[in-house]
């Protein structure tokens, strides 16, 4: 094992962790918000890939173009979900919400069973991803790099937003506590819908990042992208935007350097990711840059 | 009524379902025959969920990961040597595996016990976490559980899963199943540990300040239900005849969830009635999935399409969620004086009119 073998893993690591942390972000915004695990996020990962596919194949737009129209679509699919499957659970046990998510999360699967068939769809690759670059010795495909840098880019957009705004301030202070923001006169419900948004565009771009590097789309491939994003986001700390960011990315570089140096063991990579879950839960639920949530008292 | 006429009356109400049930076994076609299987296993299953969300309020996504061990165990305990010798290809069989082939009986009863050690040993740390952590974390047990059947070759045949399994469920074994099931948690819910399960379900704090040891109640009450999970798993391995880890899915976790909820949570009678309704719907709504069937709606015929059986029952889920959250059932039970209650009401309000 040469050191720029290790540098090409560490690359393809951090690119894979970076559409990873697009997802954890989605998860953990809505976690600090709503206390609800969105089950159905990883399903509008899912229609984010397939609205992308079905802008290039079928509408036959230009690429970039397909691209950039499945980011606000993707954010309105995320919205109408918590319009209709969650907000009418607002004031319901906090249980139900997550039987809605679940529920929400098998009917786009087989929304998506119905529409695009189970049969798996080919992405189309740009050619500009399928680039071979090198430097120094290293070797990789443009789209490792292209996926860092839009990763990154989506992320500094959410720090931005989350930061730097007023929508930004509300939704910090909704998530510290629902009820006195409420009092202080922000309409909690818009916050709500906005983080969805801001939740599922980022989805959007993780589910063309990720197509783009396996290009196969199936109605159910949000599901095992979706529960590692969630396992990203406890890692981190759940709640947390810096953390979820964090997490996304240590849990790519681990999946990678994994397959790449433990081979023997890479079918369990999966069950590794998970011990990884239950570890963090039970020793420092916090996770790594979190703050402790009470659960209700 | 006094409590012996009830007595009497589940007594003679369960002899005529069995006799009607051994029946079914000998003159209905196999095709119905496993249907009623199928209704029995997931009520069982339903039952057992009810234990740990219904009573105690623990909400667990683990069932698939230990009916994965139940059917698994069993499956293995009794598939012929010979055969296992054939399918094991890539690697063969390890020891003990190689040469065992166990009837049923004995079988059913170590499965079950291996599902409910399982069981045990995913709720002890699972049960230390709270609300959709505990679920998540059951979730993920569960997967973990299919990873390693999914790799461990020699032991479970790995992705190809173990094939030829007898067929030795019975109705009279999956209903006799059921009725043990709901009697033993029946029996539990009424005791003292039932009330301290719901106690510790309406409020774990509360509960603690009273003197009730949350966590060995909440460990009970996850290995008793485990026990079914696994119980109902044997069943259906030996009812559908192989096992394939990829049935053992989150996805069979969330079945066992909707035929709970649809039935009402904390409702055993529910759980026959969820389950009656959750299978019954499966199959009548499998014209949608075939392209052969043409429904004329206003004069524009659908075609069936395959995949839109399970879309119905998604939205048929997510509706319960929205509007009818209480379930069919709600937390009442089945009883011969709610029965006869309504009967005497029906009966009185005939007499009166005759006498206008």
């Amino acid at each position: 094992m040469t050191l720029s073998m290790f540098w090409q893993h560490l690359m393809n690591g951090i690119s894979l962790g970076g559409t990873y942390a697009l997802m954890a972000v989605g998860y953990t915004m809505v976690y600090g918000i709503l206390r609800l695990i969105n089950f159905a996020h990883g399903d509008v990962f899912m229609m984010g890939a397939y609205f992308a596919f079905y802008g290039i194949a079928i509408f036959a737009l230009p690429w970039y173009v397909s691209f950039l129209l499945v980011i606000p679509l993707t954010a309105i699919l995320g919205m109408v979900v918590e319009r209709a499957a969650y907000r009418p659970l607002r004031d319901a046990p906090k249980i139900s919400t997550l039987l809605s998510a679940i529920g929400v999360s098998m009917l786009l699967q087989n929304v998506g069973f119905l529409l695009f068939s189970g049969i798996a769809k080919g992405f189309p690759r740009p050619s500009v991803f399928a680039k071979q670059w090198s430097v120094g010795s290293i070797r990789f495909l443009s789209l490792t790099l292209f996926t860092i840098v839009i990763s990154l880019a989506a992320l500094v957009v959410t720090f931005y937003l989350a930061y730097r705004t007023k929508m930004g301030r509300a939704m910090r202070a909704v998530s510290r506590d629902i009820e006195i923001a409420r009092l202080m006169g922000i309409n909690i419900d818009r916050v709500i819908s906005f983080t969805f948004a801001i939740g599922s565009a980022l989805a959007a771009v993780g589910a063309i990042t990720w197509s783009i590097k396996f290009p196969a789309l199936v109605p159910d491939m949000g599901v095992v992208p979706g529960l590692k994003c969630f396992i990203a986001a406890v890692l981190g700390g759940i709640g947390s935007i810096p953390g979820a960011m964090l997490g996304g990315f240590l849990l790519g570089i681990g999946e990678i350097m994994i397959v790449a140096f433990l081979p023997g063991i890479s079918g369990y990579k999966y069950a590794i990711a998970y011990s990884a879950l239950i570890l963090v839960l039970l020793l420092k639920p916090s996770g790594l840059l979190g703050k402790m949530v009470e659960e209700k008292a | 009524m006094r409590k012996a006429t009830g007595r009497i009356l589940t007594a003679v109400g369960l002899l005529i379902v069995f006799m009607l049930l051994s029946w079914a076994e000998k003159n209905l076609d196999p095709y119905k025959c496993r249907i009623l299987n199928l209704i029995a296993i997931n009520a069982i299953w339903a039952v057992s969920l009810n234990l740990i969300y219904g009573y105690t309020g623990q909400f667990s996504l683990g069932h698939a990961g230990i009916i994965a061990i139940g059917a698994y165990a069993s499956s293995l305990l009794t598939v012929s040597v010979v055969k296992k010798a054939k399918f094991f290809m890539i690697e063969p069989p390890i020891w003990p595996i190689s040469v065992i082939q166990w009837p049923f009986a004995p079988s059913l009863v170590v499965a079950t016990l291996a599902a409910t050690l399982f069981g045990f040993l995913m709720g002890f740390p699972a049960l230390q976490l709270h609300g959709d952590y505990m679920a998540i974390v059951t979730l993920g047990f569960a997967e973990v559980i299919r990873v390693f059947i999914m790799n461990l070759y020699s032991i479970t045949n790995g992705a190809l899963g173990v094939k030829a399994v007898p067929a030795y469920t019975t109705l009279l074994w999956s209903w006799g199943c059921l009725a043990f099931a709901i009697f033993i948690v029946k029996k539990l819910g009424d005791s003292s540990y039932g009330r301290a399960f719901k106690a510790i379900r309406e409020d774990e704090v509360a509960a603690e300040t009273i003197g009730i040891s949350v966590f060995h109640h909440k460990l009970l009450a996850f290995t008793i239900a485990s026990l079914f999970a696994g119980l109902g798993g044997v069943l259906w391995a030996h009812l559908i005849c192989s096992t394939d880890p990829n049935a053992f899915t989150f996805l069979l976790s969330y079945q066992i969830l909707i035929v709970t909820v649809m039935g009402g949570m904390g409702s055993l009678t529910g759980s026959i009635i969820g389950s009656i309704i959750y299978v019954g719907l499966a199959e009548l709504l499998r014209p949608l999935d075939t392209p052969t069937t043409a429904i004329r709606i206003l004069g524009t015929t659908i075609r069936g399409h395959p995949g839109t059986r399970m879309l119905v029952i998604s939205i048929l889920f997510v509706m319960i969620i929205l509007f009818y959250r209480r379930g069919i059932m709600g937390s009442k039970e089945f009883s011969w004086k709610w029965l006869l209650s309504k009967l005497q009401a029906v009966f009185k309000s005939k007499t009166t009119e005759q006498e206008k």
